[in-house]
């Protein structure tokens, strides 16, 4: 059957000349159409005596098969072409910028706050808050600094006038977080009054202080952390372990060291100063002040209602103004409060 | 506080470098801000006498020397200065001498002439600025000595940055005494012999403010010559104290505040008239100081006075009246003890302070007054001459500072340091403070000297223990506490976590000074009583915040100005009001958006940023809770665009687009849309309660209306929801439509409205009721219509 291979072969090669669905089904009606080639041959079997159509027709038959499959892979052979294709051309140039919002960023003083908080809040530190138009009293007496103590020109105060325009009575901006241990004190000693002990006092007080000052280094407004920590057995060696811990989870490093020195303050005795210095980075070597601490004065636990000869307690105050700039770098505490997009958007 | 180590070496010698002298202070807490040579490093410069000048043969200038440099030959050496003279003695740099800046000496021939060293002025040795000639040496000068042993230019000097409790350091003695204490090293107090009183003239002191005034020594000394010269040493240590050298007698009284610490005073005692009266000021009373101001007294400024009137500001400044001059001849020397209660303050109020008032006002040793007086008599009469008379020595005893006996309980010093002490150790470190004690059983009994105002109680005391023992040799062990879990409120929304879901919004925050101009007060705020301080840094920061927004406006100013184009901002902070006679001081947020909704990019249409983006920020930092937005006026506000914003039924807060008046006034090219509100209303929240969730199916029916135009959607939608049968879950406006197909005046609102019930599928009965119910209302109330 000479013919019919010579049918298969055309028609493969009919197929595969072929490059769309509906040029393949144009030859495939040549062959397997109702007048196609093998179809005719199918219909001219009946002219056949049994014996020949036997023969004829599995001959034809196995053709017929051969061409179906042919017809079949050329199929899906232009489906993949088209699918190939199709993809080629949906093809996204992924390098271009995502459609997303715009995403905003913490300050970094707020940023700097936040961590010192949940590193304290870590050893069950609360955070406390207070106001900033203060006592003189809250500012300053009850932190053992009566009129007149010299220490009070350590501080550049900021005075307030009345509504009637008269200077205010004893009424300042703050100018220090210290008058938050001292309102604190005197609720927590106010809600446990009448037991046996009171639970450790241990809070932190974070805020905007005020100073009438105003340069390269100082701002008329600034920040400060305050600490406290009062109980039955707290004591300097406590107050040295805290902090040296602190500052090492602060800036997330053990090359770093940290020193002590006596210092003064009205509201803690003994009192300290707190430098750090870097093992390594630009500020290599030297000793940057950084905070000032000490033990609880026995007069500002009276004043609180706290016996001071059954609790201790120790105290500091951290400028986190400066942590933020030692931590990311920044040169000029001017910035923090210039509201400068590209320099807060830094911090993001 | 700035001294000389070679001077205070003389007083205390410890094997120390400069460096760890230094260091030891800093770290006992005297701290060493500063340190300073007292000239810059330079090598191979002696004494040196000119013998002879000769005119150099080949120019005008210069001058042809043959000096003597004490090494045994004349050397020839070409100078230009015009003050070298035969029998000068000047510094000689000799060859192969380095001068600061790295200046090599070369023998050298300058025009022709050979030259064996170089002559030097003080400038050329980094010690003055002085470069007019030759720097001129006292003719007793050794030939030959290094300049700089014989200047004492090795020495350092150190300015210390003392606490205010630590008077006591203020002077030479007293830092030799604490050094003295710090290291072991011994202590030589200077020698003051009592000086014989020859002169008969007296003066007596009446102590009328005896409180203020406990002790006034004074005395006369005749016959001085005040324009004699301060001796170099004298001069030299005043100046590397950081005090000028002015004249012998004023110089005396400087040179032995510094060395005793006593502030001194010298009254021109011919000006002075009948007895010396310490008294209160009387009101009104006038004093022109010596730094040429004229104050008006007042009744609690003590005062020195004469028979006649004030002559100067007790402790703190003396008149100018019977100030000493180059002139006088009789000196009333003054050596009190002012009660600092009685000083502090007094000269800053007059806006200025002096070295005598930063004494008292910080405590004097009134037990040295006598002694300091002792020993200016005794300078005064080696360096100007005459004779001192004899001392008068008021003394209110009654009056004096007492130091009573501190008790140090050795448990108690381990309970606040945290690691006990050995009695041995206590005994040696007291003994080394030179603080006097006996013992009670365990306990050591101080008395505190009479030059310390710093130890009252035993916590001073266990702060010097602790010093002297040094901080850094305290342990700092992990810390040990009560375990006990924090609160963790769940009707508080953390302060962290609402400001992070705001930058999340695409804001930045800001924090601005709580100081504003008064103009924006006015403007934002329409506040004309401003909480004002008294004492503002500039005029433009003269009064406190009521509203966050102004901060805001100038960051957007600010950031327009450095080409931001889109703007969003925010500040969390106090805001300050008066209240009755106090104040108020709530915690707000404010929020500014300007410029395009969307930052710019490709493939997307943008738009200015509205109204409605804002609001929608707003609602969501609420959510779940439910808003209202009531149409209202605010003096920073576009009025029909803005609304209060309230919560419960309390207002809140305020939100809109800002006036074109003050678009205007600050020269913003847009408005922007701003809110503000109050903290405490976002941070408290309600804890969830279950309502059941229904198993059926629920029903949604789109409505649509007419309505007037006018008509706030709020209203519609409060009135549908609170009329609807309780099957109504929630009805939402998805679309709002005017113009084309509407009537003028008119807009249409489409609601879907959900239906469903906990206990039964509804059926379309139920449901067609309920709509109609609704649509009733709505015609009823609004007068509106249906559309079809």
């Amino acid at each position: 059957m000479q013919n019919l291979d010579s049918i298969v072969h055309a028609a493969k090669a009919a197929f595969a000349a072929t490059f769309d669905p509906d040029a393949l089904e144009q030859a495939k009606a040549r062959y397997l159409g109702k007048s196609g080639r093998i179809t005719v041959l199918l219909k001219e079997l009946g002219k056949l005596t049994a014996e020949e159509k036997r023969k004829t027709g599995a001959a034809i038959n196995q053709a017929k098969a051969a061409v179906e499959t042919a017809l079949a892979e050329r199929r899906e052979a232009i489906k993949q072409a088209e699918l190939s294709a199709r993809l080629a051309d949906e093809a996204l140039d992924v390098t271009l910028p995502g459609r997303s919002e715009a995403q905003g960023s913490l300050h970094p003083v707020t940023r700097t706050l936040e961590r010192i908080e949940r590193l304290f809040a870590s050893i069950g530190f609360a955070v406390a808050d207070g106001p900033e138009i203060e006592t003189d009293f809250y500012n300053f007496t009850a932190l053992n600094t009566p009129e007149d103590h010299p220490a009070r020109s350590m501080h550049d105060t900021f005075y307030l006038l009345d509504k009637h325009g008269k200077l205010a009575e004893k009424v300042l901006l703050r100018t220090h977080t210290s008058p938050i241990q001292a309102r604190y004190m005197q609720a927590h000693m106010a809600k446990y009054a009448g037991q046996e002990t009171m639970p450790e006092i241990r809070i932190i007080a974070p805020g905007r202080v005020y100073r009438v000052d105003s340069d390269a280094t100082h701002s008329p407004m600034f920040h400060q952390v305050e600490g406290l920590w009062v109980g039955e057995n707290v004591s300097f060696a406590d107050l040295k372990g805290v902090i040296a811990d602190f500052l090492r989870r602060f800036f997330e490093t053990d090359d770093l060291e940290v020193r002590f020195r006596p210092s003064f303050f009205p509201f803690t005795e003994p009192s300290a100063e707190i430098d750090v210095a870097f093992m390594r980075g630009t500020q290599k070597g030297r000793w940057l002040e950084i905070a000032g601490c000490g033990m609880v004065h026995p007069n500002v636990l009276k004043h609180a209602g706290i016996d001071p000869e059954k609790y201790t307690g120790f105290a500091f105050g951290f400028g986190p103004d400066r942590l933020a700039m030692l931590r990311y770098g920044v040169n000029d505490l001017r910035l923090f409060f210039e509201g400068d997009l590209r320099f807060l958007r830094q911090f993001a | 506080m700035q001294f000389s180590e070679s001077w205070l070496r003389t007083f205390v010698n410890p094997a120390l470098s400069s460096a760890e002298l230094a260091h030891l202070l800093t770290m006992a807490g005297l701290e060493v801000e500063a340190m300073e040579a007292a000239a810059p490093a330079f090598t191979g410069v002696v004494v040196a006498e000119i013998v002879s000048v000769a005119a150099h043969p080949d120019a005008d200038r210069l001058r042809v020397c043959q000096v003597d440099a004490g090494d045994g030959a004349i050397r020839q050496i070409v100078c230009g200065a015009p003050n070298a003279t035969a029998g000068l003695k000047a510094p000689c740099a000799l060859p192969d001498a380095v001068l600061p800046g790295d200046f090599k000496i070369k023998v050298a021939k300058v025009r022709g002439v050979e030259s064996f060293g170089m002559l030097c002025s003080a400038r050329e040795l980094g010690i003055s600025e002085d470069a007019a000639g030759l720097m001129a040496l006292p003719v007793d000068a050794p030939t030959g000595q290094s300049i700089r042993d014989y200047l004492d230019l090795d020495d350092c000097l150190h300015t210390l940055k003392l606490t205010p409790n630590r008077a006591d350091c203020l002077s030479l003695v007293g830092i030799a005494r604490e050094v003295a204490a710090l290291t072991g090293a011994s202590l030589t107090l200077p020698q003051i012999p009592e000086v014989a009183f020859t002169a008969p003239q007296t003066r007596a002191v009446r102590l009328q403010a005896r409180v203020a005034c406990p002790r006034y020594c004074g005395r006369i000394v005749s016959g001085v010559d005040a324009k004699a010269p301060t001796p170099e040493w004298m001069r030299r240590r005043l100046l590397r104290s950081g005090l000028r050298s002015v004249s012998a007698l004023v110089d005396i009284t400087n040179y032995v505040m510094l060395t005793l610490g006593q502030p001194l005073h010298a009254f021109d005692n011919a000006r002075l008239s009948g007895d010396i009266h310490v008294r209160m000021a009387r009101t009104d009373e006038k004093l022109l100081l010596l730094n040429g101001q004229e104050i008006t007294l007042t009744d609690d400024i003590l005062v020195i006075a004469d028979a006649a009137d004030a002559q100067a500001m007790a402790g703190v400044m003396g008149g100018e009246k019977s100030a000493i001059t180059l002139e006088t001849t009789e000196v009333f020397l003054e050596s009190a003890f002012f009660a600092p209660a009685a000083i502090v303050g007094r000269a800053r109020r007059h806006n200025f302070s002096s070295d005598a008032s930063h004494r008292y006002e910080r405590g004097v040793d009134w037990r040295n007054c006598a002694n300091a007086l002792e020993y200016a008599s005794a300078l005064i009469m080696d360096i100007c001459g005459g004779a001192a008379g004899r001392v008068t020595d008021a003394v209110a005893e009654e009056h004096l500072p007492k130091r009573p006996v501190v008790r140090l309980r050795p448990p108690r010093l381990a309970k606040i340091l945290g690691t006990p002490f050995r009695a041995a150790e206590i005994t040696e470190f007291l003994t080394r403070l030179a603080l006097p004690f006996t013992r009670e059983s365990t306990d050591f009994l101080v008395t505190p000297p009479s030059y310390r105002f710093d130890i009252e109680i035993e916590e001073d005391l266990i702060e010097e223990i602790a010093r002297v023992h040094g901080y850094e040799n305290l342990p700092a062990p992990e810390p040990k506490g009560q375990l006990a879990m924090l609160p963790q409120p769940e009707s508080r929304r953390a302060l962290a976590r609402l400001r992070q879901q705001i930058a999340d919004r695409g804001f930045q925050e800001v924090i601005n000074y709580a100081f504003v101009p008064e103009e924006q007060e006015r403007d934002f705020a329409a506040n004309a009583t401003p909480v004002r301080l008294a004492n503002p840094i500039a005029s433009q920061l003269a009064v406190l915040r009521s509203s966050l927004l102004g901060g805001l406006i100038d960051n957007l100013v600010t950031n327009l100005k450095r080409k931001q184009s889109r703007v969003r901002l925010f500040e969390l902070g106090r805001s300050f009001a008066y209240a009755g006679d106090g104040y108020q001081q709530p915690w707000r947020l404010a929020i500014l958006a300007y410029g395009a909704q969307l930052p710019e990019g490709w493939g997307r249409e943008t738009r200015k940023v509205d109204f409605f983006d804002l609001k929608g920020d707003v609602e969501s930092l609420f959510a779940p809770a439910e808003l209202s937005f009531v149409c209202s006026e605010h003096p920073a506000l576009h009025p029909g665009r803005a609304a209060s914003i309230q919560l419960a039924g309390q207002t809140v807060g305020y939100i809109g687009e800002l006036h074109p008046q003050w678009v205007q006034k600050y020269e913003l090219p847009a408005a922007p849309v701003v809110c503000e509100l109050e903290l405490e209303a976002l941070t408290s929240r309600t804890l969830p309660v279950y309502t059941e969730v229904s198993r059926f199916q629920p029903a949604i029916r789109d409505l649509a209306v007419l309505v007037d135009q006018a008509l706030p959607l709020g209203d519609i939608l409060r009135g549908m929801k609170q009329h609807a049968p309780e099957q109504v879950c929630d009805i939402q406006l998805f679309d709002l439509y005017q113009g084309k197909g509407i009537p003028k005046g008119r807009k249409s609102l489409a609601f879907r409205i959900v239906m469903q019930d906990t206990q039964r599928t509804l059926s379309d009965a139920d449901i067609d009721l309920a709509v109609a119910g609704i649509t009733a209302y709505l015609e009823r109330h609004f007068q509106a219509r249906l559309r079809t």
